[in-house]
């Protein structure tokens, strides 16, 4: 049949059961806008407040989801305002396609109004991306675009389409044959011998250690990772973005590791002897100094990006593929070959770990008069059982999430990792509002950090989301201010935000629930109060003002030359 | 040490700038490049010359494969194969600097390289020389005495010997 290429879009993106679309209308988008009008019924467009809040939108959407979220946008600064966006998606290997619009193809290259070299200017924060300058072509790449944004490492896709592009005629026959692509193959299947040979490494090791990231999650492999620490007696560490992989409350879950990580995980990868490395990619906020990262363990790492492997730290046992897959092979070679728990051998192993346990490195204390930020996510994390989808920002406040809130399941844990985005958390806790309309999402965030995109409170009121939005609101840019006192002298050089927008009144203006308090004996009435309203509700806490995120590893410092609290 | 790293690409918009993209966004080096249509029209083969120890290669290899319209990547240094780059050298023959008559000499040198000459006027030569990289640097040097009024070198192009591919 017959279609415009505005239809082909909106057609392809029915055949890829999108249901949901993030965006922002502009000119050279009108065809498009035109037919996602009349497609309404069977395709929800929510409207952001810019181009950036539409892309983290779609990003938290495909987090809690783990389908490919997608953003449309026009044009010119349209497109550049989606850059963050993309980046942030990309760093933290997230499936979204993002359809931009571009000027007509005749004036492609003339300085038209609202033309940017959009392709040029996102090829390096995306996995791929396309110009479509032909309609014949448009239904192949849409169809390309999510097979790529969504296999192998996943990632954003963005695809340029000229505005005549969308108002010319082509032929369109649907779809859903599978994409294949003779340059691009992901691995999926880890290599059995290498497989074989994991097994026989962790059954020989005495000092056993899982180091899981956000491939974990991606891949959906959470089972296959429980099991593995489970029926092996293996005790697990998760980076920021692998947390609620294994449930927090898990015995055998020894913390976060890193820059920010626990006593006792960062001690563990000091001292294992074989380290397990699932789904995670070696990052400098994770090794601190490399020369000194795990420097007595053999290291097995598993991961579908063959360029994560070796890239920083060199490896002894390599396996390639989809790391739910491999985990399937090993636990199935496990059962097979009926491998005991290491239950004995690794006995002083874990005593040690207990040890190490015992300094309780996330010790605070709460006085009467000021509000501990920690408190804060420590009762919200009572109050809502570990089960609440949390978004946040990035800072101390973000930290403070990581090591407080208790996840209890995968998929439920939005932050932006990778490329640390402040801004990114509000948006993205409206795609996972919209994705799971009966669930409760909450966004922690700072008083900075909601400043980046605090615009999307529209989006929150028009679309009626009941997202609960926390702020541990201490007058400063607290990371960077954390950073100044221990390495700067104490030079707080633009890390007071001396003036902020009274949020209580400005969720008012808004039209959501404000609420606000600065006594330690309010808290858990004002999270009660906010966390039973149904609509968005702002709840503005006044915590300490110089409070520091501990433990802390020092950029370029080993895992175990960590910073320890004030009361430790 | 040097490698030269042959790469089969999908012949479409904007490949190049991918590859290109890539070595400047991650701090590698690029000697030489050389881009045209391989044997089929659908796809080009680049090729290009890079220096790094064996990690900085493996991530070279590695983020190339990685790139969707790269079809194959070989490291050509790994085996057996014959290289080859092209040079244009214009050089000045005017009388008077030298003793003898110049142009006889640099006649000579092309004779040595086996270099052609493709264009001659009482000023100067242009002579084509074809060779490896070491070769070309030997020409060069013998006839820079004479004047090289302008250079332009190809960069080098590679096949693996026999069959491999």
């Amino acid at each position: 049949m017959q279609l415009t290429g505005a239809e082909i879009v909106v057609q392809c993106l029915l055949e890829q059961n999108v249901r949901t679309v993030f965006g922002y209308p502009g000119g050279a988008a009108l065809y498009i806008y035109d037919e996602l009008y009349r497609a309404e019924k069977r395709l929800t467009h929510i409207l952001s407040r810019h181009e950036q809040g539409a892309v983290h939108a779609a990003d938290g959407y495909a987090r809690v989801t783990g389908e490919v979220g997608v953003a449309i946008v026009t044009s010119g600064p349209g497109a550049t305002n989606t850059v963050t966006g993309l980046a942030t998606a990309y760093m933290d290997s997230i499936p979204i396609v993002c359809i931009s619009a571009q000027v007509p193809v005749g004036l492609i290259g003339n300085d038209a109004f609202q033309e940017v070299d959009t392709v040029g200017i996102t090829r390096s924060c995306t996995k791929h991306n396309y110009l479509v300058r032909d309609v014949r072509d448009l239904a192949r790449v849409i169809r390309e675009a999510f097979y790529i944004a969504k296999t192998g490492r996943p990632g954003p896709v963005l695809v340029d389409i000229p505005k005549d592009v969308t108002n010319t005629l082509c032929e369109y026959t649907p779809s859903n044959a599978s994409v294949t692509i003779r340059s691009y193959r992901p691995t999926i299947k880890g290599h059995i011998r290498q497989v074989r040979r994991a097994v026989e490494m962790m059954q020989v090791a005495r000092r056993p250690l899982l180091y899981t990231g956000g491939g974990v999650i991606l891949a959906n492999a959470w089972k296959g990772l429980q099991q593995l620490s489970k029926s092996l007696n293996l005790p697990v560490t998760h980076t920021l973005m692998g947390l609620g992989a294994v449930p927090s409350t898990d015995k055998r879950f020894i913390g976060m590791l890193g820059m920010h990580g626990t006593y006792e995980a960062n001690m563990a990868v000091s001292h294992c002897d074989l380290l397990v490395a699932i789904g995670a990619r070696f990052d400098d906020r994770v090794t601190g100094k490399i020369a000194a990262f795990a420097p007595q363990a053999k290291i097995i790492h598993m991961d579908v990006d063959p360029t994560s492997i070796s890239k920083n730290v060199r490896v002894d046992l390599p396996i390639v593929g989809d790391v739910r897959a491999i985990l399937e092979q090993i636990n199935a070679l496990i059962q097979e070959e009926n491998i005991p728990s290491k239950q004995v051998d690794i006995l002083e192993w874990w005593e040690q770990i207990g040890e190490w346990r015992k300094k309780e490195c996330l010790r605070f204390t709460q006085g009467e008069q000021i509000i501990e930020p920690q408190t804060v996510i420590e009762t919200l994390c009572r109050l809502t059982n570990g089960q609440a989808i949390v978004a946040t920002d990035v800072g101390q406040h973000q930290m403070w999430t990581a090591q407080f809130y208790k996840f209890q399941r995968a998929r439920h844990w939005l932050t932006s990792g990778g490329l640390g985005t402040m801004g990114y958390g509000l948006p993205a806790a409206i795609g996972a509002q919209v994705a799971k309309p009966d669930q409760q999402v909450i966004l922690v965030t700072g008083d900075g950090s909601i400043q980046m995109n605090i615009q999307e409170l529209g989006t929150c009121l028009q679309y009626q989301l009941p997202l609960k939005i926390v702020i541990l609101n201490n007058g400063f840019l607290g990371m960077v201010r954390q950073w100044q006192e221990f390495f700067y002298e104490g030079r707080y050089a633009q890390t007071d935000i001396a003036v902020s927008p009274d949020f209580v009144k400005l969720a008012e203006a808004y039209g959501a629930l404000g609420l606000r308090t600065e006594r330690p004996d309010e808290v858990e009435a004002i999270l009660r109060q906010g966390l039973a309203h149904p609509g968005t509700v702002v709840m503005d806490f006044r915590v300490r003002r110089e409070s520091n995120v501990y433990p802390m590893v020092p950029a370029g410092k080993a895992l175990n030359e960590m910073i320890l609290g004030e009361i430790l | 040490m040097r490698h030269i790293i042959s790469i089969l690409v999908e012949n479409e918009a904007g490949v190049l700038s991918r590859v290109v993209g890539l070595f400047a966004a991650r701090g590698f080096n690029i000697e030489s490049l050389t881009a045209a249509p391989a044997e089929s029209g659908e796809t080009s083969r680049i090729t290009l010359v890079t220096e790094g120890d064996e990690p900085i290669i493996e991530q070279i290899l590695k983020q190339l494969n990685k790139l969707i319209p790269t079809v194959q990547v070989t490291n050509l240094s790994d085996g057996p194969h014959v290289g080859r780059e092209l040079m244009l050298i214009k050089v000045t023959t005017e009388r008077g600097q030298h003793e003898h008559n110049p142009r006889d000499e640099v006649l000579n040198i092309a004779k040595i390289f086996r270099a052609q000459i493709v264009d001659a006027t009482p000023a100067a030569l242009i002579m084509e020389v074809t060779g490896d990289n070491d070769k070309l640097n030997a020409c060069l040097a013998m006839l820079e005495p004479f004047g090289v009024a302008e250079m332009v070198r190809t960069g080098q192009v590679a096949l693996s010997r026999g069959t491999r591919k």
